[in-house]
């Protein structure tokens, strides 16, 4: 069960228990995107007001696996604030945590770390990515198109 | 009671011995994440005993050939291994004749065969194709493809609370206009066992052909498809102990005689020129190209063992580990049963408050439990229960009550995590 614990670390479990930025569409939301996971049928739509290439505000919606929910969670609060291109950054430095192949130095992304724990369970990479790839299309404003992760 | 009938009974109880059973299957022990393999997954495929293993690697160190084809010794052995494994099929689901077993990749293309060349050629705008709210996928969508194709129509038979089919709006939804019910004989999603004498009968007597979804069904319950007397039965060897790649359509000989083929290509023909081509007899006129022979003679050895054991004794064995893990189950708080019908076999269906499926199952993989997290091709189903997902744990004749004494407490170590 110990090594269980670096998968679901405290805080994961508590943003699970209690996301932030959950069950709120911000007003003036000008950017959203809905994105799925066929595999367990995890479902998130993330919305954003961005305003002069600020993410102004975020909440997303939705329901998810713990570490789906932890890391879209997480995610609001890492991106409020930050421009596009950050957020962008942001996302790449987090996936290459997520699929990190063990050479060289992880990603420094703060809190975020948490999130590495996933790389030791190869099928629940996609969990921890899923609020993310649908953030990046909500920026790229394909908010009709529906983010898969397969 | 006679002594005759006495030594018969004990023969039958003892013959079913789980230890003895497990000891078949290979891939039952080993170690996962340092604990014993506990496999509750047979609803999505069963593990294979070594029996068939062996039948399969014999097949192709010695008798492997191309099938109906060839004058030589080994085309002749292969083909008579391949013929062997349907006789023996014909015999497993009480089939009339073996021109009524046609040999497939599973139970989605037997389904996918069935809409296409039975339904389509018939189906005209406006007709009705009823169905249920509890289909797996692979029973829902080659129905919507041949809605499509032609104009008709699906109708949607409702499931109750307990994951029963409201058997009198089935009856209802037969109309003039019904070409065909479809229907899963014991629900992969909910452990449901469907009331199909009683549906076949209701269907038949308005002249509706019935077709049964019996993937779950053949390992785990027995088929007699004469006393059913349904008109198609589809089902795939992998859930039957034996190979993937392999399963069967049955079909009464009057309505696979009257369909076009499937699939042209070799095998399929009797006489091809570019004017005509007449096809061959049943049931080769849909078993175009080269089959899964090696699968089909897997498959055979599967059936042998299944019958060696005892599909009663298994139905019997397997209900008891089902009664005794609801009850086991029923005593966990913020454990919701999904599926409580009256009449049910081999698989459960949970949701845990505070816990998503897919992190109960990642949990009892590192427990070396491994059961299913998802939707289980059955989304319309999870919709009508409110969930996006459940955890399935599901039996096959090779577990025990201890394997499910620890699902249970792997189940207690989830909400601990969780708490
Ligand atoms: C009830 C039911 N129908 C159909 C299928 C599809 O079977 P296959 O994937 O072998 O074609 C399954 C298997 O998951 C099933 O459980």
């Amino acid at each position: 069960m110990s090594d269980l614990r670096d998968l679901y670390e405290e805080v994961i479990l508590d943003h699970n228990r209690s996301p932030r930025n959950f069950q709120k569409k911000p007003q003036g939301a000008n950017r959203h995107a809905y994105g799925f996971n066929p595999l367990c049928g995890d479902e998130f739509t993330v919305h954003l007001v961005v305003e002069d290439g600020i993410v102004k505000d975020v909440g997303f919606e939705g329901a998810g696996c713990a570490i789906s929910t932890a890391s879209a969670s997480m995610m609001t609060q890492a991106i409020k604030g930050k421009t596009e291109e950050e957020v962008h950054a942001l996302f790449r430095k987090v996936h290459d945590l997520l699929i990190h192949d063990g050479h060289g130095e992880p990603p420094d992304i703060g809190k975020l770390r948490v999130l590495a724990g996933v790389h030791a369970y190869p099928n629940r990479v996609k969990c921890a990515t899923l609020a993310w790839h649908t953030l990046n299309a909500a920026l790229e404003n394909t908010q009709h198109e529906t983010v898969t992760t397969e | 009671m006679s002594t005759v009938e006495h030594s018969i009974a004990t023969t039958n109880v003892s013959a079913f011995d789980v230890n003895k059973i497990r000891g078949d299957f290979p891939a039952l022990h080993q170690e996962i994440h340092g604990h014993p393999l506990i496999y509750l997954d047979t609803g999505a495929t069963a593990q294979k005993p070594q029996a068939v293993i062996d039948a399969l690697s014999h097949f192709y160190a010695h008798d492997y050939a191309n099938v109906h084809r060839a004058v030589h010794t080994l085309g002749e052995r292969a083909t008579q291994a391949y013929e062997g494994a349907r006789e023996k099929m014909r015999k497993f689901i009480h089939a009339a004749s073996t021109r009524e077993i046609v040999f497939v990749r599973g139970t989605t293309e037997a389904i996918n065969l069935v809409a296409q060349s039975f339904a389509r050629p018939a189906l005209r705008a406006g007709d009705e194709i009823i169905l249920t709210q509890m289909e797996h996928h692979s029973n829902i969508v080659p129905w919507q493809l041949v809605c499509e194709q032609t104009g008709a129509v699906l109708r949607v038979v409702p499931v109750n609370d307990d994951g029963e089919l409201v058997i009198e709006e089935l009856e209802k939804l037969i109309s003039p206009r019904t070409r065909l019910l479809t229907l899963v004989h014991l629900s992969n999603a909910l452990g449901t066992i469907n009331p199909v004498r009683r549906i076949i009968a209701a269907a038949h007597a308005a002249n509706v052909p019935v077709l049964l979804d019996g993937a779950q069904a053949a390992p785990h319950l027995g088929v007699d498809v004469q006393d059913l007397d349904c008109d198609f039965y589809a089902f795939s060897g992998h859930k039957l102990y034996g190979p993937s790649g392999i399963g069967v359509l049955y079909a009464k000989e009057t309505l696979l005689d009257a369909m076009p083929p499937y699939h042209g290509g070799g095998e399929m023909i009797r006489y091809v020129s570019f004017d005509k081509t007449e096809y061959n007899e049943l049931p080769y006129k849909f078993e175009a190209g080269t089959p899964n022979i090696a699968g089909a003679v897997g498959l055979g050895a599967a059936i042998d063992y299944l019958t060696g054991v005892g599909i009663a004794e298994i139905a019997a064995y397997e209900s008891d580990l089902l009664h005794y893990a609801t009850k086991a189950a029923g005593g966990i708080p913020g454990l919701r049963l999904i599926g409580t019908a009256r009449d049910k076999a081999s698989i459960l269906s949970f949701e845990l408050e505070g816990v998503h499926p897919h992190d109960i199952g990642t949990i009892l993989d590192r427990q070396g439990i491994a059961v299913r997290a998802g939707h289980h091709c059955a989304m319309p189903i999870m919709r009508r229960f409110g969930v996006p997902a459940t955890t399935r744990a599901s039996f096959g004749m090779y577990n025990t009550r201890t394997e499910i004494d620890a699902l249970i407490s792997g189940i207690q170590k989830a909400k601990e995590l969780f708490r």
